[in-house]
């Protein structure tokens, strides 16, 4: 039973899953309708695109606590030059996210900073370059895309959300990579034993670069999800995201030391994690006390998981 | 020797998941006797170890100690039984002093120290910081504080591989005063020679099995080997003709000089021949390896590939120029948590054109060829941590036949493996040689020298002292030569 469970893992994810939608339909009877799912994919995609850059950097023994950072600055920066020209602005919020993975990537894979540390001066600095930007181009008042709005709040047919026709092609671009490309394979590899790729003539920095760049670029593209779903731009836009994002992945059994994992778990965990916040809300309790609740049941599902998976 | 029975196992069985480690595995040590446990790598004779030892606990059988039956919780309910083993790792604290780890373990200081005087340490301080000891050190004074509990049965671990011949005599001297005591040794070693010379009995397990107990000292290595094989061992194959082909160098390296430890050494390999290295522990062999492969730049000297003068900054360079590394360490060289498959493809995609879409099927059949060539057991295959020592460094090796290269270095690719897996790998190392691949062999156990190679360099302080052909190369001749003693012929 333990063993059939072990391999199968995200098969209890699932049914977890489940009993909280359920758990939600018990509380509140006649909550759980299609629309309340439309609305749970809607929030739970920003945050499996960030939990998926988080997932990557994870499976190499890495951590990025700049995603937040990314995401708030990447939807500034396109709220903020939209009137330039939209695409200029989303390849301007794209950017950001690429820019600071690739720093980020550069300073831990060649100049060896601890990955904590790296990622947190990145994220400080970019905060700080943003607060100073917004003061600087108070004149011109950021405003959201049009297609972006439609893009984080959208529906077809008035049920199926549009950021799932973004969300969905990633997570199946994420899943498969990971597992039938060699970079994917690389991940994994230099999380298990960064030594044993070098010697097998891997050159590690550049894998390493490669993920936290990837992870930039996703978290950016959460941000811009994110600002289209709460159509304003503010400094603090993403900043609940980033323990969310981390919490998703390791739920999702992806080990924080390297080399076990993927992103279906991921996908799961954000999913959790999204009607776990919105149970919390129906119980009406006060924040304090959601946060407490947030908070433990998080530390029960990473503690079960590592038990039933090691 | 006729002593009475001090312990007995009974029918142990273990399992790990799906993977049966042990059958029913039986082993009576008598009161007054040295005890072999012997078997291939994979046979279960670590998990029955653990299981004598408290460390794991059997699904089945049982361990009777001086006729009380005893279900050992924890290392230290065995040891409190009167067991008490020391491991090929010595379980001491790094980043404590010596005196510091005695007080950890509760033993008598004194005690320890009278252990350590006698066996030549007395000059270690009990302040020295265990970190900062070379292993052989660790073992024996591991083992002396072992003894400081005065153990009814001692357990060695391998205590011996890789262990300098002046401290191993200390290590048998205490097996013969502990046998002369009317007490017992367990002792591990896939050394033959050295169980001969000191084991009354060995119980050979074979597939988790016990399949015998033999007296090894009148002639039953052959039968230790051939119970251990399950098949009657065939001899070392005859000696091949040389192979070496006339023309150019597959590698030349010329007054290659790094660190304190390489000082001037010039060599050269030829395709289809395995070059032998002999030496002993730290003569610069490992600095030697380390500059072929790419994983350091030597100060001074030329590495030639094929004629052509190559400065490896990465080991991806060396890989690109044909020659690959084989490590002591497997550790080194595995990725623990992912599949044999993903082991040996490993090189497969270290070049960034490689970083797309996997070639599934492709790599599938390589890396299939190439546990077929190998006889890798892939029973464990879903996590290459599960597999045993032997299969482990197999996957190391199948990785660069999946792979391909022209020179293969191999770093002791044969410490702590058993007598089974020494002779396949031997045996593929001959055939990769017939096949016109260069091989370069350092192995710390210098009689294998004449088995695989066909000529070989000793080294000697960071010198080559000596080149002969391998059969020239006989234990004696090869020791005298690495001690420096004598110019080889």
């Amino acid at each position: 039973m333990r063993r059939w469970l072990r391999e199968r893992a995200i098969v209890v994810l699932v049914l977890l899953l489940v009993a909280l939608v359920g758990g939600i339909a018990a509380v509140r009877p006649g909550t759980v309708t299609a629309d309340w799912i439309a609305n749970t994919l809607l929030f739970a995609a920003p945050l499996g695109l960030m939990a998926g850059g988080e997932t990557l950097l994870l499976l190499t023994g890495g951590i990025d606590l700049s995603v937040a950072s990314i995401a708030t600055g990447a939807a500034y920066l396109l709220a903020a030059n939209a009137a330039h020209g939209e695409m200029a602005a989303l390849a301007l919020g794209l950017g950001l996210g690429l820019l600071v993975g690739l720093l980020n990537g550069i300073g831990v894979a060649v100049f060896q900073v601890q990955p904590l540390v790296m990622t947190l001066g990145t994220g400080l600095m970019t905060e700080g370059v943003l607060v100073v930007y917004s003061q600087k181009i108070i004149a011109n008042q950021p405003h959201v895309p049009q297609f972006v709005v439609a893009l984080g709040s959208g529906r077809v047919f008035g049920v199926v959300p549009i950021d799932l026709f973004l969300w969905l092609p990633v997570a199946a671009l994420l899943m498969l990579g990971l597992s039938r490309s060699g970079f994917g394979r690389l991940l994994y590899a230099v999380g298990d034993n960064p030594l044993a790729c070098r010697m097998a003539g891997v050159r590690v920095w550049r894998v390493l670069v490669g993920a936290y760049a990837g992870c930039g670029l996703l978290a950016a593209v959460a941000g811009i999800v994110l600002v289209g779903t709460t159509n304003a731009a503010d400094l603090s836009l993403a900043n609940v995201y980033l323990l969310p994002a981390i919490a998703a992945a390791i739920i999702g059994g992806t080990s924080i030391f390297g080399g076990r994992g993927g992103y279906a778990g991921t996908i799961v965990g954000a999913l959790i994690l999204t009607v776990l916040d919105s149970l919390l809300t129906l119980l009406d309790a006060p924040e304090p006390v959601k946060q407490i609740l947030y908070g433990a049941i998080i530390l029960l599902l990473a503690a079960a998981y590592t038990r039933l998976t090691d | 020797m006729t002593g009475a029975v001090l312990l007995r196992a009974e029918n142990i069985a273990r399992r790990f998941g799906s993977v049966v480690a042990l059958r029913s595995a039986d082993l009576e040590v008598r009161a007054g006797e040295v005890h072999a446990l012997m078997g291939a790598n994979g046979a279960g004779k670590s998990t029955l170890v653990k299981m004598l030892t408290g460390v794991l606990r059997p699904d089945a059988g049982r361990i009777v100690i001086r006729g009380t039956a005893h279900v050992f919780r924890s290392p230290a309910a065995a040891r409190r039984a009167g067991l008490v083993s020391v491991y090929q790792d010595p379980a001491l604290v790094p980043d404590l002093t010596v005196g510091d780890n005695m007080r950890l373990a509760g033993v008598a200081a004194a005690e320890v120290r009278r252990w350590m005087e006698q066996f030549g340490l007395g000059f270690v301080a009990p302040g020295a910081v265990v970190r900062e000891l070379p292993l052989p050190l660790l073992r024996l004074i591991d083992l002396a504080r072992a003894l400081a509990a005065e153990p009814d049965i001692l357990l060695l671990d391998e205590i011996t591989a890789a262990l300098p011949a002046d401290l191993a005599a200390h290590v048998f001297a205490v097996a013969r005063q502990w046998r002369a005591r009317g007490r017992a040794v367990i002792f591990i070693s896939h050394r033959l020679a050295e169980i001969a010379a000191i084991c009354d009995r060995a119980t050979v397990l074979r597939d988790g099995v016990s399949v015998g107990v033999v007296d090894p000292a009148t002639g039953g290595e052959e039968r230790i080997v051939s119970l251990m094989l399950g098949t009657s061992p065939q001899a070392a194959e005859a000696r091949r003709p040389d192979h070496r082909a006339a023309g150019r160098p597959a590698l030349e390296v010329k007054h290659l000089r790094a660190g304190e430890l390489l000082r001037n050494v010039s060599f050269s390999l030829h395709p289809g021949e395995v070059l032998g290295v002999a030496a002993l522990e730290g003569q610069g062999q490992a600095e030697l390896f380390d500059c072929i492969a790419g994983l350091r730049r030597p100060d001074g000297g030329v590495i030639l590939a094929d004629g052509q003068e190559v400065r490896f900054r990465h080991p991806a360079d060396a890989i690109g120029a044909g020659i690959v590394l084989v490590p002591a360490d497997r550790v080194q060289a595995l990725l623990p948590q992912r599949s044999v498959r993903e082991n040996i493809a490993l090189p497969l995609v270290r070049r960034l054109r490689d970083w797309g879409a996997l070639p599934m099927r492709a790599e599938g059949a390589r890396v299939a060829a190439a546990v077929r060539r190998l006889d890798i057991d892939t029973r464990a295959a879903a996590e290459v941590r599960r597999l045993s020592g032997g299969n482990q460094q197999k996957v190391v090796i199948a990785r660069w036949l999946a792979h391909g290269f022209r020179t293969l270095l191999c770093f002791d690719p044969t410490r702590g493996i058993d007598i089974g897996t020494k002779r396949q790998i031997y045996a593929l190392l001959r055939e990769l040689a017939a096949s016109g691949a260069a091989v370069l062999l350092f192995t710390s156990e210098l009689p294998e020298i004449a088995l695989a190679c066909d000529r070989v360099v000793v080294l000697f302080g960071g010198r080559v002292v000596g080149e002969m052909p391998a059969a020239a190369a006989d234990e004696p001749t090869l020791l005298r030569s690495a001690h420096g003693l004598t110019a080889a012929a």
